[in-house]
């Protein structure tokens, strides 16, 4: 099963539940945790993996052969991204701007164009005390997160818990690495921004066919806006997490929050119990 | 001369939207743009009343004629981005390069524009606001962040204001490129968590990457003292100032609850340490 942890919101708890949710099922599950956030990856800083495997990410980027090369300029016409440009007698790439589609080299008619593999990133992979671990990391100065997010889904177990830890926003990195989760977990505060973004990341899951549920972070201040909304879109809040500047605490020193205080131990377990009882009466549902 | 300062901090949720409020509170002259266009949340604070909303065509979307398609699977193969099965696009997946529609034999593939989302101007009591809000797993935040800040230039021309105030998205990707590059300054916000640590390196290293000047704000500085330190400390190597040292505070959630800046909301040492912070950064 895949449970994705997301919020929207940046910095609602997002590390904090995934990292807490994967060291609660260990001992009784073969648990994996996928760090997708691959801009601002902070999984490693609570779990202080060991890193037993790298692999680069690569994005196919045209290299044109000027010997047969005759500026006709057709790579340019079928480039959308503005990557390639024929300017006289000079052939232009832009390899940040290249989506690696592949279009100017199938379709050039002199053949004079191959792709080479630019780096914009790194996976590793390998384990924290009995949990399995792979994240991404975006090689500061590239824009493209997905490659690198796809990267550390090829490293996905097959079998057992996978929990993914999803970057913010609702945009192409979002979506990336919530396709194909079973449930999404989304981790908001009990604050006009917490509801705006949640409104923002529901949507999204939804727009996935991906079913859901809350958890509100930080509880005791702010208003009660997140919970009338759960209650009138039938979202279901799976756990709350009261505002405590012990935990806020321990978070700052990179210690999880079952590490630091093991009774919320039992607590994550249930929110994992919940989940998997939607996903099981779901896969019985109606619908299919 | 006009001086556009962009708000980021790499890991989310560490504050930047709560101080752009109060910048927008505190600066003359000036107008706000909200770069985050995933999750735009300035507004919440600003109380704007909408001037002009505006459709964003950005992109393409492939589009399969099943009246013409005639199923040779030629698409399917070529498609690098998974974005074709059972002779049907999945618009989420598709990246509009067109591969698919230039090569298909039975010309079935047509290109269509896609609206990627609106963009907004906005009057507030604090001056004029660019906004905008992408479209549900749209690509393009990058462009439509372009645009924002385009729009916000204009502004800043037009009635000759000093300053573009920016609150930027949380990572280093894409729309943060596109907030950052060609600013005058950026004002990293961080928290003296490990994490938040971390991030900000990778942040600074952005900044450092495009040859963007920074300054940094601590938040909540006093949650981990030996963590504010280390940030200092790593900030001082690196020729970074540290401009701002703002304490936890429980009236910071009320103000957000308030929908209200929170220089405005509270009198107490956070709001006067944010003026001070404003007050350095203006005379930089």
């Amino acid at each position: 099963m895949i449970i994705s942890i997301a919020s929207g919101k940046g910095g609602t708890g997002k590390t904090l539940v995934a990292t807490s949710l994967a060291l609660s099922l260990r001992d009784d599950y073969k648990v994996q945790l996928l760090d997708c956030d691959v801009e601002e990856p902070n999984d490693h800083v609570f779990l202080r993996p060991e890193i037993t495997g790298t692999e680069a990410v690569a994005t196919p980027v045209p290299r044109v052969d000027e010997e047969k090369c005759t500026y006709c300029g057709e790579c340019a016409r079928v480039c959308a991204f503005n990557a390639i440009a024929v300017v006289g007698n000079n052939v232009l790439t832009f390899p940040q701007l290249c989506h690696g589609c592949g279009a100017c080299a199938y379709l050039c008619p002199e053949k004079a164009i191959s792709e080479e593999d630019r780096e914009t990133g790194v996976a590793e992979w390998g384990h924290s005390n009995g949990l399995a671990f792979a994240h991404g990391k975006l090689t500061v100065g590239e824009a493209m997160a997905p490659p690198v997010i796809r990267k550390v889904k090829e490293h996905a177990n097959n079998e057992g818990i996978v929990i993914v830890d999803v970057p913010p926003g609702t945009s192409c990195p979002v979506v990336e690495a919530l396709r194909g989760s079973d449930f999404c977990i989304l981790v908001t505060e009990p604050t006009p921004f917490g509801l705006n973004d949640l409104t923002l990341a529901v949507e999204t899951v939804r727009e996935l066919d991906i079913p859901c549920g809350v958890v509100l972070n930080r509880t005791g201040v702010g208003d009660s806006g997140v919970e009338e909304y759960c209650r009138q879109k039938r979202i279901p809040v799976l756990l709350t997490i009261p505002l405590d500047t012990e935990i806020a605490r321990l978070y700052s020193r990179g210690i999880t929050m079952v590490d630091g205080m093991p009774q919320w131990k039992s607590r994550f377990f249930r929110l994992y119990d919940k989940v998997s009882d939607i996903v099981d009466e779901r896969s019985r549902g109606p619908e299919r | 001369m006009m001086k556009e300062v962009v708000v980021l901090s790499g890991k989310g949720g560490t504050g930047k939207t709560t101080i752009v409020g109060s910048l927008a509170a505190l600066a003359e002259r000036k107008v706000l743009a909200d770069c985050d266009v995933d999750a735009a949340d300035l507004h919440l604070l600003l109380s704007p009343l909408e001037k002009e909303k505006n459709e964003f065509w950005c992109g393409q979307v492939a589009h399969i004629d099943a009246d013409k398609c005639n199923e040779c699977a030629v698409c399917q193969e070529l498609c690098r981005f998974g974005a074709i099965n059972n002779f049907r696009v999945d618009a989420v997946s598709c990246e509009g390069c067109g591969f698919c529609s230039r090569i298909c034999p039975a010309e079935a593939i047509t290109m269509r524009d896609n609206m990627a989302g609106y963009w907004f101007i906005s009057d507030t009591r604090y001056g004029p606001l660019v906004h905008a809000r992408l479209g549900i797993a749209q690509e393009n935040s990058g462009k439509l962040v372009a645009e924002v800040r385009r729009r916000a230039r204009q502004i800043a021309e037009e009635q000759g204001l000093d300053y573009i105030i920016s609150d930027g998205p949380p990572g280093i990707g894409c729309p943060v490129i596109s907030s950052l590059s060609g600013a005058a300054l950026a004002l990293l916000v961080t928290e003296p968590s490990l994490a938040g640590l971390h991030d900000l390196g990778r942040v600074l290293g952005l900044c450092h990457h495009f040859g963007i000047p920074a300054m940094v704000c601590i938040n909540k500085y006093d949650l981990n003292e030996e963590n504010t330190r280390e940030i200092e400390c790593e900030c001082a190597g690196q020729g970074v100032a540290v401009v701002g040292r703002v304490p936890f505070d429980n009236v910071v959630t009320e103000s957000i609850v308030q929908g209200v800046p929170l220089v405005e909301y509270s009198d107490g040492s956070i709001t006067r340490e944010i003026q001070r912070m404003w007050h350095t950064l203006s005379t930089a």
